[in-house]
C-alpha cells in the first residue's frame, strides 16, 4: 500500500476488496461528517480506522452495516451496494458481519451462554446439544468458556468485550468490526483482545477492520491503516509507511502531538478576554 | 401575544409530529403481530414481567380502595337509610370506572415505566443497535413481545384490582360497619349486568393497548442518555395518565 492524499481514489482499489466506499458524503444536522470519503478494504485482512476523536470513524462502521445512509456516493459489501438492498437482502448481508460494540452491547437480561447463543437461537433451528458445543467453543476461543453461567454485570470491561467477540463470530462472519476494541482496558485485557484481533482473523479466514485511536497497539496488527481527518481520508498505507508519512496531521497523530494541524482546544473566544468578562460565564 | 402565538404554533406541530411518529409506530407493531405471536415464549416472558411483577401493588391498590370506597359509600348510604346498597353501588363504580382507571394509572406507573425506561437503556447501551447488526429485528424480538405482555396483562390486573377491591368494600362495609351481608352480595348480584362487567373489560383492554403502546414508543425513541432515558420514562407516566383519562371519558361515553 502507498501512502494517498485526501480525496484520492484508494491506491489498492481491488476486485476483491471485501468492503468499498466510493465518495460517500454523509451529514448530521448540516455538519458535514464525510466529504467524498473513499475507502477499500481488501479480504483477508486486518484492516485499522484511525484518526482523532469526533472524525466518523464510528459512523463509517454504522454507514457499512447500513444503520446510517449516506447522503452520496456507493457502499459496497461483499460486492452489494448497500443502498439498493431490501430488508431481506439487508439482514441477509448482515449476517455475514460480525460487530463488536464499544461498550460489548451484551443484553443484560441474557446470562455469558445465552448471549453468545443469542444469534443461534434466532437465525437456526440448530439441536440444543449443538448449540451448546458451539456456544462453549467460541467461549473457549475468547478464554471464557468458565464464564459461561455469569450475567454481564458481573463481567470486567475487558470480559464483555470478550464475550461480545464470541458473540461476533458465533455465526461465521465474513467480515468483523471493531468499534473501539481497546477502549478502557488495562494492559493485559488489551493484549489479550488484540492478540483475538489477530488470531481469529486468520483462523476464520475472515476480514477486520479495526476503528480505533490507540496506534502503537493497532500497528502491530494490522496489516493496513486509514487515517481519516476534517471527513475525508488524509493518509493510508501499512503502519510503517504511515510513520514516515510527510503529512503534519499524519505525524501529529502518529506522535500523540498536542501541537499540529489538529487543535487540542475547541473553538473559543479569546481566553484572557473572556476571564476578564464580567458580564457572564460564556 | 405574536410570541405566545408563535410558541402555541410550533407545540402543535411537535405534538402533530409526535402523533404521526407513533402511529407509524403503531402500525409497525401491528405489522410484527403475527411473527411475535409464532413465539409465544416472549409474550408468556413479558406477561409475567408486566403482569405478574404488578400483582403485589395492585392487590394493596385494589384493597386500600375498595375499603375507602366501603367507608365513603356507608356514609353517604346511610344518609338515605338504604346502606345495605354498598355493595351494588361499589361493584358498578369498581366495574365501569375506578377499577379500569385505576389500574391503569398504577399500571403506567409501575409496569410502564418499567418498559420505557428499560427499553431506553436498551437503546443507550447499544442493545438495540447489537441486534439490528445481528440481523434481529428489535421491533419483532423485543418490542412487541413487550406490547403484547402489556396487553395481555392489562385485563387481567384490572379484574384482580376489581375482585380485591371488592374484598375491602366488604371487609369494610360489612365486617367492621355492620352492612347485611345477604343484602351486600343478593343487590350486588341482583344489579350487575353482563355490560356492566364488558364494559369493564373493554376499557381494561383498551387502556392496556393504550398504556403499553406509549411504554414501548417512548422507550425505543429514547434519547441514548442518561438524561433522555430519564424524560422518556416521566413522558410514559404523564402521557399514559392524560390518554386513560381522555379515553375512558371517550369510552364511557360510547357504553353508555
Amino acid at each position: 500500500m502507498n501512502p494517498a492524499g485526501a480525496g484520492h481514489a484508494p491506491p489498492y482499489a481491488h476486485a476483491d476488496d471485501v468492503v468499498t466506499l466510493r465518495g460517500v458524503d454523509y451529514s448530521v444536522g448540516g455538519k458535514a461528517v464525510f466529504k467524498g470519503l473513499d475507502i477499500a478494504i481488501r479480504r483477508g485482512e486486518v484492516t485499522a480506522i484511525m484518526g482523532p476523536s469526533g472524525t466518523g470513524k464510528t459512523t463509517l462502521l454504522r454507514l457499512i452495516t447500513r444503520q446510517l445512509r449516506a447522503d452520496a456516493g456507493t457502499v459496497i459489501v461483499d460486492g452489494r451496494d448497500v443502498a439498493g438492498l431490501d430488508g431481506n437482502g439487508l439482514y441477509e448481508l448482515r449476517r455475514k458481519i460480525g460487530m463488536l460494540f464499544q461498550n460489548g452491547a451484551l443484553l443484560t437480561d441474557l446470562d455469558v451462554f445465552e448471549n453468545v447463543a443469542f444469534p443461534l437461537r434466532e437465525h437456526t433451528r440448530l439441536p440444543e446439544r449443538l448449540v451448546r458445543n458451539i456456544v462453549l467453543t467460541k467461549l473457549h476461543a475468547v478464554g471464557l468458556r468458565g464464564a459461561a453461567g455469569l450475567m454481564p454485570q458481573e463481567l470486567s470491561g475487558g470480559m464483555a468485550r470478550r464475550v461480545a467477540l464470541a458473540r461476533a463470530i458465533v455465526m461465521d462472519p465474513q467480515i468483523l468490526l471493531y468499534d473501539e476494541p481497546f477502549a478502557g482496558l488495562d494492559p493485559i485485557s488489551m493484549g489479550v483482545v488484540l492478540r483475538l484481533i489477530r488470531s481469529l482473523n486468520d483462523a476464520l479466514g475472515i476480514s477486520s477492520i479495526v476503528v480505533t485511536h490507540d496506534v502503537r497497539e493497532i500497528s502491530q496488527i494490522a496489516d493496513g491503516s486509514y487515517i481519516l481527518s476534517d471527513g475525508r481520508v488524509v493518509a493510508s498505507g501499512t503502519p510503517g509507511q504511515l510513520r514516515d508519512h510527510g503529512s503534519p496531521v499524519v505525524k501529529q497523530f502518529m506522535e500523540g502531538l498536542a501541537d499540529g494541524p489538529v487543535s487540542f482546544h475547541y473553538p473559543a473566544p479569546d481566553y484572557r478576554r473572556q476571564l476578564l468578562d464580567r458580564s457572564g460565564v460564556s | 401575544m405574536r410570541a405566545l402565538l408563535g410558541d402555541l404554533a410550533s407545540s402543535l406541530v411537535v405534538f402533530l409530529e409526535r402523533l404521526g411518529a407513533m402511529t407509524r409506530f403503531a402500525g409497525q407493531v401491528v405489522a410484527q403481530l403475527p411473527a411475535a405471536l409464532l413465539r409465544p415464549r416472549l409474550v408468556v416472558e413479558q406477561v409475567y414481567n408486566t403482569g405478574a411483577l404488578s400483582l403485589v401493588i395492585i392487590m394493596t391498590c385494589g384493597l386500600f380502595v375498595g375499603m375507602v370506597l366501603g367507608l365513603q359509600g356507608y356514609e353517604l348510604l346511610q344518609r338515605f337509610g338504604s346502606e345495605e346498597s354498598l355493595g351494588m353501588g361499589a361493584a358498578l363504580s369498581l366495574l365501569k370506572e375506578l377499577g379500569p382507571v385505576v389500574t391503569a394509572l398504577l399500571f403506567a406507573g409501575r409496569a410502564g415505566t418499567a418498559l420505557a425506561s428499560e427499553l431506553g437503556l436498551m437503546r443507550a447501551t447499544d442493545q438495540l443497535s447489537a441486534m439490528e447488526v445481528m440481523a434481529v429485528d428489535p421491533m419483532r424480538r423485543v418490542v412487541v413481545p413487550r406490547f403484547l405482555g402489556g396487553v395481555i396483562a392489562m385485563p387481567l390486573l384490572t379484574a384482580v384490582f376489581i375482585a380485591v377491591a371488592l374484598y375491602g368494600v366488604q371487609l369494610v362495609g360489612v365486617q367492621f360497619l355492620g352492612v347485611d351481608q345477604g343484602q351486600f352480595w343478593s343487590q350486588m348480584r341482583g344489579a350487575v349486568e353482563f355490560e356492566d362487567v364488558r364494559e369493564g373489560l373493554v376499557k381494561g383492554l383498551t387502556f392496556g393497548v393504550a398504556c403499553s403502546l406509549i411504554a414501548v414508543f417512548e422507550g425505543y425513541n429514547a434519547q441514548p442518555t442518561a438524561e433522555g432515558v430519564g424524560r422518556a420514562t416521566t413522558r410514559t407516566v404523564v402521557i399514559s395518565a392524560v390518554v386513560t383519562l381522555v379515553l375512558d371519558y371517550i369510552l364511557t361515553a360510547i357504553m353508555l
